[in-house]
């Protein structure tokens, strides 16, 4: 079994839109979106949700008024200002139990979040794993490594070869919780100045945590000059630019379709992802033989 | 006034936004760049950095000396960053929040806390615009006590405008909390839209108001358009799909220097926010 990883770092570039094709282009296979805060992959494949359950994830502490002296110590040793006239802020608790621990009343309790919720689901490109992060909640890096598990779990369970993991933006705790332990991870960036920044940042994650990268530039026509400084700089680091992906409104218009864009037309851009999934595909191949 | 630029889905335009915003209103204006993740304001601003100060979490140090292995310390973390076996203290820093229980608790007082790095503020000038922006170090996860620190420079007097990551966990809400104003920014497509309910729901939950901001108008559907009149959300602005926009944004060059007949439509955005704004005030 394998995993690949479809990140980023900078938001937008196009990794829904590339891994929802891949769905479409791989065979034995699950698909696992971790991009928990805000899962768009459902959008293109449609899922019929078969199990969903309830993901319990960290604590909020809670004060009993009836026992509350007012004597100030949470507050005094809450570093998150969390705590403020005997009230907490929900949103600003990060469950750590300080003050449990030091209320010389036992009038504070800490009480279990309901951070979210896992799905697994059905599609007409095979199972998919996905999961809602409740608004505001924090510990989707917990709630990532659910899904993932869940997805190795239900590729033993069918024997299917690959992972295909749709990524979060960013380079924090959701992008670590994704990375981890796969097998490869290819970076879809863009020729915006913004795009190569964030994909240095991005690189430098995948080298902290060994992970080997591949690069995919999308619509790397849109500039030239970047889109060569983008290869100059990957060559510089050792990196291999497999993809060049040339910019084209069919994209939008197959997700305003909502499928897949290699089931929505036969341009260009399609024949691209389609040679991109070949190429990645071998990688993963190559890896087994290795 | 703080008004906080965010959007649920990447991509959309934040920091064209955010960045343009800033240029125009051109006087006692604050930019936070609090994407501290993938700070990229300061690819558009150019802002010279005059001085920058690192962000560190207090971590605990064990004196050995006095460690008597009880326990204590591993029993009141929360996060399992520490863990007690035999003789030895095992310290797991990437997961420590820094709360400071397990120092305060250990019967023995055999804990002091240390400061790891886990990125950093820099502080710069981009003509008349005070420049903050954070940096989470790659490799680190917590991006909330970064974007707590790029917050302690707010000045109150100043109008401050927010650049927050995109997504609706943690980072998101520590970078809109106390704002006066969210601009939500948007594209006209099923990912913009339904990202932009997520968004909508963060900030309801903050108690917020805000207004859209559509990008790439023109490019999608309307259905963006229809769920923000269903909400009684305004829509403040539309940026239409044009290559030449999106040729500047490549380049880094912000839209209302690439074309400034824009800042005249940033500007009535500023403005319409303030009205916005004082209206919630005299209700409040």
């Amino acid at each position: 079994m394998k995993e690949v990883v479809i990140l980023s770092g900078k938001g937008g570039t196009g990794k829904t839109s590339i891994v929802g094709s891949f769905a479409t282009l791989a065979q034995s296979k699950v698909m696992a979106d971790c991009d928990v805060d805000a899962a768009d992959l459902y959008l293109l494949l449609h899922p019929q949700v078969r199990h969903e359950e309830e993901f319990w994830s960290g604590k909020t502490a809670l004060i009993h008024k009836d026992l509350c002296t007012s004597c100030g110590l949470c507050e005094e040793v809450c570093r998150f200002g969390a705590i403020k006239d005997f009230e907490v802020d929900p949103i600003s608790c990060e469950g750590c139990g300080f003050c449990f621990q030091v209320c010389p009343e036992k009038a504070i309790s800490m009480k279990d979040n309901m951070a979210g919720h896992l799905f697994i689901s059905d599609t007409r490109y095979g199972p998919l794993i996905h999961a809602r992060l409740g608004i505001a909640e924090e510990n989707s890096g917990k709630l990532i490594a659910l899904v993932r598990s869940n997805a190795r779990e239900m590729a033993r369970k069918g024997n299917l070869d690959y992972i295909l993991i749709d990524g979060p933006p960013g380079i924090g705790c959701p992008v670590i919780s994704s990375l981890s332990g796969v097998n490869l991870s290819l970076i879809v960036t863009e020729p915006t100045l913004s795009g190569m920044h964030d994909l240095d940042r991005i690189l430098g994650v995948c080298h902290h945590f060994g992970v080997l990268p591949l690069v995919c530039i999308n619509k790397y026509d849109l500039n030239l000059e970047n889109s060569q400084e983008i290869e100059r700089y990957c060559g510089q680091m050792g990196v291999k630019v497999i993809s060049r992906i040339p910019f084209d409104n069919v994209v939008t218009e197959a997700l305003i379709a909502e499928v897949p864009v290699v089931e929505y037309s036969g341009d260009d851009v399609s024949r691209q992802i389609e040679l991109l999934w070949g190429k990645v595909l071998k990688k993963l191949q190559d890896e087994n033989r290795a | 006034m703080i008004v906080s630029v965010a959007s649920g889905k990447g991509g959309t335009g934040k920091t064209l936004v955010a960045t343009s915003l800033a240029l125009s209103v051109g006087k006692e204006v604050q930019l936070l760049d609090c994407d501290v993740e993938e700070p990229n304001d300061h690819i558009l601003l150019k802002p010279i950095i005059h001085s920058s100060e690192g962000v560190f979490i207090p971590i605990p140090k064990i004196d050995e000396d006095k460690c008597n292995h009880c326990g204590k310390c591993s029993e009141v973390c929360a996060y399992n960053a520490i863990a007690v076996i035999k003789e030895k203290v095992l310290i797991f820093p990437e997961l420590c929040h820094g709360c400071g229980a397990c120092s305060y608790l250990c019967p023995e007082k055999a804990i002091s806390e240390e400061g790891r790095r886990i990125g950093v503020v820099e502080l710069g000038q981009s003509e008349a615009i005070d420049f903050v922006q954070g940096k989470l170090s790659p490799g680190e996860m917590m991006a909330p006590p970064v974007i707590r620190e790029v917050k302690r420079h707010i000045h109150p007097q100043k109008t401050v405008i927010i650049d927050v990551s995109p997504g609706t966990s943690c980072p998101v809400v520590e970078a809109i909390k106390g704002s006066d104003f969210c601009l939500l920014v948007t594209e006209p497509t099923p990912f913009g839209l339904n990202d932009l309910t997520l968004a909508v729901e963060v900030i309801k939950k903050l108690d917020i108001p805000s207004g859209v901001v559509i990008n790439r108008d023109g490019s999608g559907d309307s259905q963006v358009g229809r769920y923000c009149d269903g909400e009684g959300i305004p829509i403040l602005l539309r940026i239409p799909l044009d290559t030449e926009i999106a040729i500047l944004y490549s380049r880094g060059i912000p839209l209302v220097k690439g074309i400034p007949q824009w800042r005249e439509s940033f500007l009535a955005l500023f403005q319409s926010i303030k009205s916005k704004v004082g209206a919630t005030a005299d209700e409040g």
